[in-house]
């Protein structure tokens, strides 16, 4: 293996390196997350890091920074061995680290956010704003990202809170820049962004680690890529040594069969029908006919109004106006439970804000929207829901210790699998994905990808919202495009490609 | 159910499948311990200062399981708002309002200057009705404007403790409320309240882990967005949960009111810190979604064991509320700690 090779070499022709993970275990109650593993980390390099979802990658990185301490193994900086009780040691060593959830207060501005714990102070040991205000000004303006010291991080799009968390994360002058799956939540023009800030950050010789689900990413700025599976090291290449399909084969130790399940023309009657659906300030004239049977994809940029228009039709947020048809019938849902009555499923964008419940067992979170169906008399027939769920967790190769397992404990790729099991248990009609592959490794990605597909010819209707265009355009039969709360055109499978997408969605062209 | 799952292709092993539930240590094991300790020390003290058994006193037990059981009904309404994250602060003063009217429609015939001369000799159910239908309502009323105006819990039972204080007090113009009939009286009689308490407890262990109600409970408490999204009628749910608050509270009242044989508008005075002291004693946690019912009895026994404790060896009243005071803070940080090194593990 080249890691042999590499490490074998005499000392002086290559860099030291900045950071050296050996045989790192952990273990969590009834799984082990990590065993035996190691990494390395040259300085002024990008060292992708890539598996699937529980293989180890975030579990590492937490030790890596401080939050996790590790059973066994050793962490050398620099070639001295460290051990990090708290995040703040690894940061004070220089190990700074993007989070995959997102870590910001609300209510306070991104300056305050940026500059937390290290608050310029001025003679009165007092909080001096303008000061903080001139730093991050200058820090944002380093970086190239647009927005206002002063504004309140409530108010920013997801995309821009997670530039302001690079923001920080490089805040810190770092040698050592860890980013867990910092594109997941942005579009490509920030991705875009985000890579040549970190051209700039390699080329001042920081070592980044950079964990991501996307293929496309690795091969675009990864000098080297090291490979997670079930918490176990596999290997670690140069990434122009490699191409997609080894890779892919490296990360689940089999063959993928073809990604994008292929599916026959749906034949279902009309199922539901909206018109010049609109909500006040947000999107307005949406209108589209949705069959049984049927995948329609809705495509656009952040903020375009993706998201509001599903949370409009589950009732999460009522409409202004328009009019939403369900085999023919109008439709006025003024909150989720009517949605869920009339056979709406929605699995939301964001998992920590609006599915999960993290206190709760992993039972817990799959049962809850089915519990009418299962406490005719106010008891729960917990039998009958557990022996479903198990069922359930089966079926959708849900990874947990136990039913009884909080689901804080489980990884993000198994909590998404939890969350889709709930709505399937309520034998939806219209199923609604929004970023249903959020966060997710290629082999989830492809079974989840065969699951709605499956779902959608045994009759289901399904909407699916995705900011990756090759998911969408793969699994859609018709896609609709939205650019700043305007529907641009819906395109059919045959004439939607990435190019047309993107001019719909950048708002340079429309079609009615 | 799902018809498309069950013909799935190519089942994998089940090597992904979630394995038998392995028994999980009671949580309130370890407050019980706490409560046993708390009683050890008490009795050691006892033979020391006083030359006596404290834990060996079936009157002294009996007492002080009676003075726990008032409170208990309180907190095991409070514990139940907790758990959704909010607060209830108005039960000491919904209790004292529902005894002023409960007791108000019990008095007998034989006293001349009853509140409502021509409303006496009542049959019992009336009055036990008009106090439980006082504490529903300022419950509903606490829920509704929590859940409607989304004003923080704090404040809106704030407002409601400092009014229906107000009101117990204009009601009878600060009189005491006295001479109640047999039957009513007998609601406090003896063991009733410990009873009253019990069952209560009993019933509503069940209703929070085998329920859809609790089930709800514990959801909005977890993640209130998620709830909404899982199609749970959130506002209906915290209304109902803040009206059985306020129906605990109102029976607190009549039974309060019952074995104290009269009504005072001074009743129940704090009463609500001590229930909000009792369910967090017992593991609840303020940021919501975590508690039980057994956990909040334990804690109430652990403040009732305090006070007859401190009594019984006797420690000046000041130095107990100083000691209480510390117990419940040390107490609440005990258990985050276990908690915190259980997540660990």
């Amino acid at each position: 293996m080249l890691a042999q090779a590499t490490a074998a070499q005499p000392a002086g022709l290559e860099q030291p390196y900045l950071l050296e993970i050996a045989h790192i275990s952990k273990g969590f109650p009834g799984v082990v997350a990590l065993d035996d593993v190691q990494l390395r980390v040259r300085p002024g390099s990008v060292l992708a890091l890539m598996g699937e979802n529980g293989a180890g990658k975030s579990t590492l990185m937490k030790i890596i920074a401080g939050i996790y301490q590790p059973d066994a193994g050793e962490i050398r900086l620099r070639g001295k061995p460290v051990v990090f009780d708290t995040p703040l040691a690894a940061l004070q060593s220089g190990i700074a680290m993007i989070h995959q959830e997102l870590n910001l207060m609300p209510h306070m501005s991104i300056a305050e956010n940026i500059w937390i714990g290290r608050e310029q102070l001025n003679g009165l040991r007092l909080v001096n704003h303008r000061a903080m205000h001139r730093c991050t000004a200058e820090l944002l303006a380093r970086l190239r990202i647009n927005l206002d010291p002063e504004e309140l991080v409530g108010s920013l799009s997801i995309a821009e809170r997670q530039m302001v968390e690079i923001a920080k994360a490089v805040s810190y002058d770092s040698d050592v820049l860890i980013m867990d799956e910092p594109t997941s939540a942005i579009t490509d023009k920030e991705v875009a962004h985000l890579f040549s800030i970190i051209a700039d950050l390699k080329a001042q010789g920081k070592g980044i680690i950079y964990i991501t689900h996307k293929m496309n990413e690795v091969f675009a700025i990864a000098d080297e890529v090291a490979v997670f599976r079930d918490g176990a090291y596999i290997g670690l290449q140069r990434a122009d040594s490699m191409d997609s399909d080894s890779l892919i084969s490296m990360m689940v130790g089999r063959e993928l069969s073809q990604l994008f399940p292929v599916r026959d023309k749906p034949v279902g009657e009309l199922l539901l029908s909206v018109r010049d659906l609109r909500l006040e300030g947000v999107f307005e004239g949406v209108s589209f006919d949705l069959h049984a049977g049927e995948i329609l994809g809705i495509a656009g940029l952040m903020g375009s109004g993706r998201t509001n228009v599903a949370e409009t039709l589950f009732g999460i947020t009522p409409s202004d106006g328009g009019e939403i048809r369900l085999d023919g019938q109008v439709l006025r849902i003024s909150d989720p439970h009517l949605a869920i009555k009339q056979g709406f499923a929605l699995l939301t964008e964001d998992r920590k804000l609006s599915g999960l419940f993290p206190c709760l067992s992993v039972l817990e979170n799959m049962e809850m929207a089915v519990l009418p169906h299962y406490s005719g008399n106010g008891f729960i027939q917990q039998k009958a829901l557990r022996a479903l769920c198990e069922d359930m967790c089966q079926k959708l190769r849900v990874k947990t210790p136990s039913l009884e397992q909080c689901i804080d404990t489980l990884s993000g790729g198994n909590q998404q699998k939890a969350l889709l099991a709930r709505w399937l248990m309520t034998n939806p009609r219209l199923l609604i994905l929004d970023e249903p592959t959020r966060g997710i490794d290629v082999g989830a990605k492809a079974e989840i990808y065969r699951l709605i597909a499956l779902l959608a010819s045994e009759g289901m209707a399904v909407i699916m919202i995705s900011s990756e265009l090759p998911e969408v355009l793969g699994m859609s039969d018709r896609v609709m495009v939205m650019h700043e709360g305007e529907l641009m055109g819906t395109l059919d499978r045959a004439e939607a490609t990435q190019e047309k997408v993107m001019q719909l969605a950048s708002g340079m062209t429309a079609v009615h | 159910m799902n018809a498309i799952l069950e013909s799935k292709p190519e089942e994998k092993k089940p090597a992904t499948a979630p394995v038998k539930s392995r028994r999980r240590f009671p949580t309130e094991l370890s407050i019980f311990l706490v409560l046993i300790g708390i009683g050890l020390v008490f009795e050691l003290f006892g033979w020391i200062v006083r030359d006596q058994s404290f834990l060996m006193n079936s009157q002294r037990l009996v007492l002080m399981i009676l003075q726990v059981s008032i409170i208990g009904l309180l907190a095991i309404g409070v514990t139940q708002v907790i758990i959704t994250t909010g607060i209830d602060l108005s039960s000491g003063s919904v209790l004292a309002l529902s005894a002023m009217i409960a007791a108000s429609l019990a008095q007998t015939s034989d006293f001349s200057r009853a509140v409502f001369p021509s409303l006496t000799d009542l049959p019992v159910w009336i009055p036990v009705v008009a106090g439980l239908g006082v504490g529903l309502l300022a419950g509903a009323i606490n829920g509704s404007i929590i859940a409607i105006t989304g004003i923080p819990p704090f404040i809106a039972t704030l407002g409601m403790m400092v009014s229906a204080r107000g009101l117990a007090r204009y009601y009878t113009e600060g009189q005491p409320v006295s001479m109640l009939s047999d039957s009513y009286t007998a609601i406090g009689h003896g063991a009733m309240p410990v009873i009253i308490f019990l069952v209560v407890a009993v019933i509503f262990h069940i209703a929070l882990r085998y329920t859809k109600y609790g089930k709800y409970t514990y959801a909005i408490g977890g993640n209130m967005q998620a709830a909404r999204t899982s199609g749970i009628n959130v506002k209906r749910h915290l209304i109902i949960v803040y009206s059985i608050a306020g129906l605990l509270a109102g029976l607190a009242g009549v039974v309060a009111s019952a074995r104290a044989a009269t009504g005072q508008a001074g009743m129940g005075m704090s009463y609500e810190l001590d229930a909000i002291a009792a369910a967090v004693i017992g593991g609840t946690s303020l940021a919501g979604g975590v508690g039980r019912i057994t956990g909040t009895v334990i804690g109430a026994l652990i403040l009732g064991v305090m006070a007859s404790g401190f009594t019984f060896v006797g420690v000046d009243a000041y130095i107990q509320d100083i000691i209480k005071g510390l117990i419940i803070v040390v107490a609440v940080v005990i258990d985050q700690y276990r908690n915190k090194k259980q997540r660990k593990r």
